[in-house]
């Protein structure tokens, strides 16, 4: 394994080192160490590659990844695989703010509760969170799955495109036009594949979970609404 | 942007360390806000005494001889200890109101920073690893103190507009965010007998607070009026005599962590703020609740 100390060698070269990563690189397996809170840690990574990021980090870890599988060993800051393309990232404790937003696809997973917005137009990505999520997540998601073990905040799924969004706990509120929905046997199935990938505790099931997803009322201009603009 | 930190000791053992533990997280959130930077230290209280801190834009001139002709109008021994712009001056508590009309007559061009006990804030423009050196900030003790470092959107980049805002007895409020009914409060609160510094949403904040506890209300309880009554992006951290406070507002758009040992509850607006201090691995660490107030009591 490859240890690079954030601390003695600095960010800049922490990521162009990733980047100078490809396919055909010897060197897969690499730990991040010193992090101490540090923004934009493993950003823009193009390259299967397994990357351990010992400590807490900041702003935007693992944004845009591509391909590479990304653990970090702490909670992260806000912005945690901010437009992840594909890939897998595990965050061993909490995510801030917007955790996942605007990812296309890949696999992120929290262990801990991911804080206010997480998945927030999300466009593709999995996003399985075993703690509790808070308040507006899934805002304006428009494909993918977010899972949540734990509860939900307020207003979740607000103005929701066609994310699925499955929770086992409570969920405080609804956001405008999301609604909940009936569980089908397809669902269930992705449920399960999900959960299992997402490394989630054996106990938790899919039959456990309840679905929501879009009314699909704001898909368009109701006439009736014309005065209020 | 703006940045924040806060740290409110339980151990006794670490006030020695707080000014150098505090002017190190400070300096942490440069890059969060490089205009100014202001720190709120809670120290000794003198027995009886009390303490205003002033500044001058011209401390040779307004600081020479300040403390005699103070303790001429008042009549009571007063103890003076300049720092660069600012000074303390301390002398009896039941001379506050005559030392305050006493320093508006003798030197109209001071600006009062604090007024308090235990309390005395140091503020200015510039980067804030300069602000914390021209202080000697590392060297100050105390049981809990506040910091901010500026990027200002609200009004301009002045020692006045810098953070932290006092406006009453101990009290002090440093804020991340921007108010929107900022002036309608303002009006409102000079009606009720507020003046105002500086046209900074920032002050309109701690003057609201100030005025729920000259209502009676306690810190947590003014936080909660707050929640009702301000409207806008914020993240506050409040100090008084013996509390420490954290409110966000319900958005909650502006960064927070919070992390508590047996030793300490500290506050900053990003993780790295807090890396260096003792037992940080080990501290309960968390992100405050939108709209939920938290505060302690020493």
């Amino acid at each position: 394994m490859q240890t690079f100390d954030l601390a003695a060698r600095g960010l800049r070269e922490l990521n162009q080192t990733l980047h100078g990563l490809s396919g055909t690189t010897n060197q897969t397996a690499w730990e991040i160490i010193n992090t101490r809170g540090s923004h934009a840690i493993a950003v823009g990574l193009d390259a299967e590659v397994d990357i351990t990021v010992r400590g807490t980090t900041g702003y935007y870890c693992a944004g845009m990844n591509k391909l590479a599988t990304i653990r970090v060993q702490g909670s992260t800051g806000p912005g945690v695989a901010e437009n992840m393309m594909s890939g897998t990232v595990i965050v061993e404790g909490d995510a801030s703010q917007y955790a996942g937003a605007t990812g296309r696809g890949g696999l992120l997973v929290i262990k801990g509760n991911a804080s206010s917005r997480c998945g927030i137009s999300m466009k593709g990505i999995d996003i399985v969170v075993h703690g509790n999520i808070g308040h507006m997540s899934a805002f304006m998601a428009q494909s993918g799955n977010l899972v949540v073990l734990g509860d939900a905040g307020d207003a979740l799924g607000d103005s929701l495109y066609e994310a699925r969004l499955f929770v086992r706990g409570n969920v405080k509120s609804l956001g405008a036009d999301c609604i909940e929905k009936e569980m089908r046997p397809e669902h269930l199935e992705l449920l399960e594949d999900l959960l299992r990938r997402g490394e989630a505790d054996a106990k938790a099931k899919p039959e456990q979970f309840r679905r929501y997803g879009s009314a699909r009322k704001l898909y368009n201009f109701n006439i009736d609404n014309a005065s209020a603009y | 942007m703006c940045g924040i930190v806060g740290l409110f000791l339980k151990d006794k053992s670490l006030e020695p360390k707080l000014g150098a533990m505090l002017a190190d997280m400070l300096v942490t959130m440069t890059d969060r806000g490089p205009d100014s930077a202001g720190i709120a230290i809670y120290g000794d209280a003198g027995d009886g005494l009390t303490k205003i801190t002033v500044q001058s834009s011209e401390p040779g001139k307004d600081f020479a001889d300040l403390d005699k002709d103070l303790k001429e109008a008042i009549g009571k021994p007063v103890a003076m200890m300049v720092k660069s712009t600012h000074a303390v001056l301390e002398f009896p508590a039941d001379q506050t109101e005559a030392a305050r009309s006493a320093l508006a007559h003798l030197r109209p061009n001071l600006k009062i920073m604090s007024v308090g006990d235990a309390l005395e804030i140091y503020k200015e423009v510039g980067l804030p690893k300069d602000v914390a050196e021209r202080f000697d900030l590392a060297k100050m003790k105390g049981s809990h103190g506040i910091g901010h470092t500026r990027m200002a959107t609200e009004s301009a980049v002045t020692t006045l507009g810098a953070h932290p805002f006092s406006t009453g007895p101990d009290q002090c409020l440093v804020h991340n965010g921007s108010l929107s009914n900022h002036n309608g409060l303002r009006r409102e609160l000079i009606r009720l007998g507020t003046t105002f510094e500086t046209q900074n949403d920032t002050e309109v904040a701690a003057a609201y607070v100030s005025q729920k506890l000259k209502e009676g209300q306690n810190l947590g309880q003014a936080l909660e009026s707050g929640l009702d009554d301000l409207d806008g992006f914020f993240t506050f951290v409040v100090g008084t005599k013996d509390g420490f406070g954290v409110v966000r507002d319900p958005i909650a758009c502006k960064p927070a962590v919070m992390a508590e040992t047996d030793q300490y509850v500290a506050f900053g607006s990003e993780y790295r703020a807090l890396v260096n201090l003792p037992g940080i691995e080990d501290a309960r660490v968390w992100e405050p609740e939108p709209a939920t107030v938290y505060f302690w009591n020493h």
